[in-house]
């Protein structure tokens, strides 16, 4: 991963996706029969980043800033209300029903709750196989059965297992079960939803590993949606916060971490407790009154203004663009300074 | 090797808790489940014990055993003592236990909004606790709930004292919750993962109020958590579970600096830190086993990297690593050697 300190990747890399101004509003209705619309939660309001080949771009934020929605709109199981992806030429937003099916293919997803994306009545074997009995001609019959033990033997479950239910299984296990799905068509891309957090400490470690393992021996791209900044710090290459709907600041994983220049960044950052007690005391907290806004009415101009230590009038006013500030990566913030939140 | 054996303060009733070699199983239709299998430990004022441990390690059950709000069946104390200021909690009648519930010893539990109550007011349900012990009026019970939201800094109390638990966020959710267990001014509280459920932003305002509240009132509070950091944060003392069994336990400096048990030094190099990248992560390999079937001899011998043929039949007890810790490995003295086992320092 060369880091060229401009949050970037090295420039040979090429954008596998790039997302423009992605909006989604959820309406808000009134009425039974006569729905009439009475406002909107606007879940995603305009976000943009590019995906490069081969990295991990973290999405966090706390529940309620729209990760998830953000996930589901890029595998259209929820409709954008606008904006545009581009993965391979094409618009994600605009493909036809038909077309959607070879998104799918080479998009995958993992969710976070590996007891409720595991149909208990399947076997495993049949539900790694389910990919290509729905992508019919990717796998001819015969072979499937050797594949999903290839696929179950990759993420470290014995391939004996193929005839066993989830229910016979441990939640880490799942979780690989959930992983040799999503492989199963050879994606470019995964976007894994809190993959780790239903997970125990000592299992999380095992999975973290096993997705680092995949993305190099596959050339796998990952989008990787938490709200554990520790565990998005260790998997990814590029790291984007969100706020209400917005991104506030993106740039490489040192960038975010030791440099963050965006209030909401620095904040989020100083709540993560260090798992060292020498530090204790030590660290500087800014703790943040109240809570998030609800998104179906956000403050004007600067969503985090309600919250923010610096806000001013200006704040209010003008919408502070994820612009480049002078700093080494851009920030969505009029008064965007270094601060350092995370100890050496 | 007992814990307790060479504690004087134990001897004479002078610790605020003490728990003695208490043993919890389940008996459900598909056999026993031994979810707390002989653990000893106590508690002091203003103290803070972090119980350490996975999901199914039986940290939430022996609170729920202190609190006596274990049903029965299936759920059976089977041994042990709980000696709260020197009365031993088991031997008393239900209408005595009752009395020890909510006014000495409280609890909050991780999801605030299973917790509560959707058809009644929050404040209805903080006055509450007044109404059924101190037999104060409707009126005095509102005031008495409003006082209590201020002092756990909800906003605009006099205001929500009316709403409902949908009406509030899940930190808020929580500040009801720690309300309603301090109504009473316990000498001890049970925080079973009070902030699991939350963001991190909420989860240091909580952990931050707890702290505070324990300084005004000087009560003992046990942590129940599997999140190393929140721990490293704020206790004092930690103890870790395994399988139903305390495997290591001593002062939090201690242990974060130099792990006496490898399923604690396991849990160490498996986490990673905020602070740190790239670090490798070394995962305990496999998962922890079902508390129906826990391994012979000790437990953690299937998972752990210094097993010998010993740790396959012989139970190791607390062994003594220094005068105020223990640890539940036969070879502990190798694991501390170990110096990569330790989260102090190893930026």
């Amino acid at each position: 991963m060369a880091d060229e300190g401009n949050g970037r990747p090295a420039p040979e890399r090429d954008v596998i996706l790039k997302v423009e101004n992605l909006v989604k509003h959820f309406p808000l209705t009134q009425g039974i029969v006569f729905k009439k619309h009475v406002g909107a939660v606007k879940a995603v309001e305009g976000v943009s980043f590019d995906l490069y080949r081969g990295e991990t771009l973290g999405l966090v934020g706390e529940s309620g800033c729209g990760k998830s929605t953000v996930a589901k709109l890029l595998l259209r199981l929820e409709e954008a209300t606008s904006g545009s992806a581009i993965y391979d030429g094409k618009d994600i937003f605009k493909l036809p029903k038909k077309e959607l099916r070879t998104l799918r293919r080479n998009i995958q997803i993992v969710f976070q709750d590996p007891y409720a994306s595991l149909n208990p009545r399947m076997t495993v074997g049949d539900i790694v196989a389910e990919p290509w009995e729905i992508h019919q001609g990717r796998m001819g019959k015969a072979e499937r059965r050797s594949r999903v033990q290839d696929l179950l033997a990759r993420v470290g479950l014995d391939p004996d297992h193929v005839n066993r239910y989830p229910h016979q299984f441990s939640g880490g296990q799942r979780q690989r079960i959930g992983i040799a799905r999503a492989l199963a068509l050879n994606p470019d891309i995964i976007i894994c939803d809190e993959p780790v957090s239903a997970l125990d400490v000592s299992v999380q470690a095992q999975v973290v590993n096993l997705l680092n393992a995949l993305q190099s021996d596959f050339n796998l791209s990952y989008i990787f949606i938490a709200h554990d900044l520790a565990v998005v710090r260790h998997i990814s290459d590029r790291v984007a916060v969100m706020y209400l709907g917005k991104i506030m600041e993106v740039g490489n994983q040192d960038q975010i971490y030791d440099r963050p220049t965006h209030p909401y960044t620095q904040a989020l950052l100083s709540a993560v407790p260090v798992p060292d007690p020498a530090v204790r005391g030590e660290r500087k907290r800014m703790v943040l009154t109240g809570d998030v806004p609800s998104p179906a009415n956000p403050p004007s101009g600067c969503v985090f203004r309600t919250r923010c230590w610096k806000a001013q009038e200006k704040c209010a006013e003008e919408v502070p663009a994820l612009e480049n500030r002078g700093f080494d990566h851009p920030s969505a913030c009029h008064f965007a300074e270094i601060e350092r939140v995370v100890p050496v | 090797m007992d814990v307790t054996t060479d504690d004087p303060k134990a001897a004479e009733g002078q610790h605020l808790l003490q728990v003695e070699d208490l043993h919890v199983e389940f008996r459900t239709q598909y056999g026993t489940v031994n979810a707390v299998n002989g653990i000893s430990y106590s508690l002091d004022e203003r103290e803070t014990l972090a119980i350490l441990g996975e999901s199914g390690s039986g940290k939430s059950v022996s609170a729920q055993a202190i609190m006596g709000i274990i049903d029965s069946p299936p759920g059976f104390i089977t041994k042990g003592a709980l000696r709260f200021r020197g009365t031993d909690l088991l031997g008393l009648d239900e209408s005595e236990r009752r009395s020890y519930r909510g006014q000495k010893i409280a609890m909050i539990f991780q999801d605030a909004l299973t917790a509560l109550n959707p058809v009644y007011s929050v404040g209805f349900q903080i006055g509450e606790m007044f109404r059924v012990h101190r037999g104060a009026s409707r009126s005095e019970a509102k005031k008495k709930a409003i006082e209590l939201m201020d002092r756990v800094r909800i906003p605009a109390a006099k205001e929500r004292v009316g709403e409902y638990p949908h009406q509030f966020s899940g930190g808020m959710r929580q500040r009801v919750m720690i309300a309603m267990a301090l109504s009473l001014d316990p000498d001890i509280l049970i925080a079973d993962e009070p902030t699991t459920a939350l963001d991190v932003t909420v989860q240091a305002q909580i952990m931050e109020l707890l702290s505070e509240l324990q300084g005004e009132t000087g009560m003992g509070l046990i942590l129940i958590t599997h999140d190393l950091a929140v721990v490293a944060d704020v206790a004092d003392r930690v103890a870790v579970m395994y399988a139903g069994k305390i495997v290591e336990t001593g002062s939090v400096f201690e242990v974060y600096e130099n792990a006496a048990h490898p399923y604690t030094e396991g849990l160490m190099s498996s986490i990673p830190r905020i602070d740190q990248r790239g670090r490798e992560l070394n995962p305990i390999r496999g998962a922890p086993p079902s508390l129906m079937r826990i391994p012979p001899g000790c437990p953690f011998h299937p998972r752990c990297p210094y097993a010998r043929d010993v740790c396959r039949v012989d139970l190791p007890p607390l062994y003594e690593v220094s005068a105020s810790r223990r640890s539940a490995c036969h070879f502990f003295e190798e694991v501390l050697a170990n110096v990569e086992g330790g989260l102090t320092g190893g930026r």
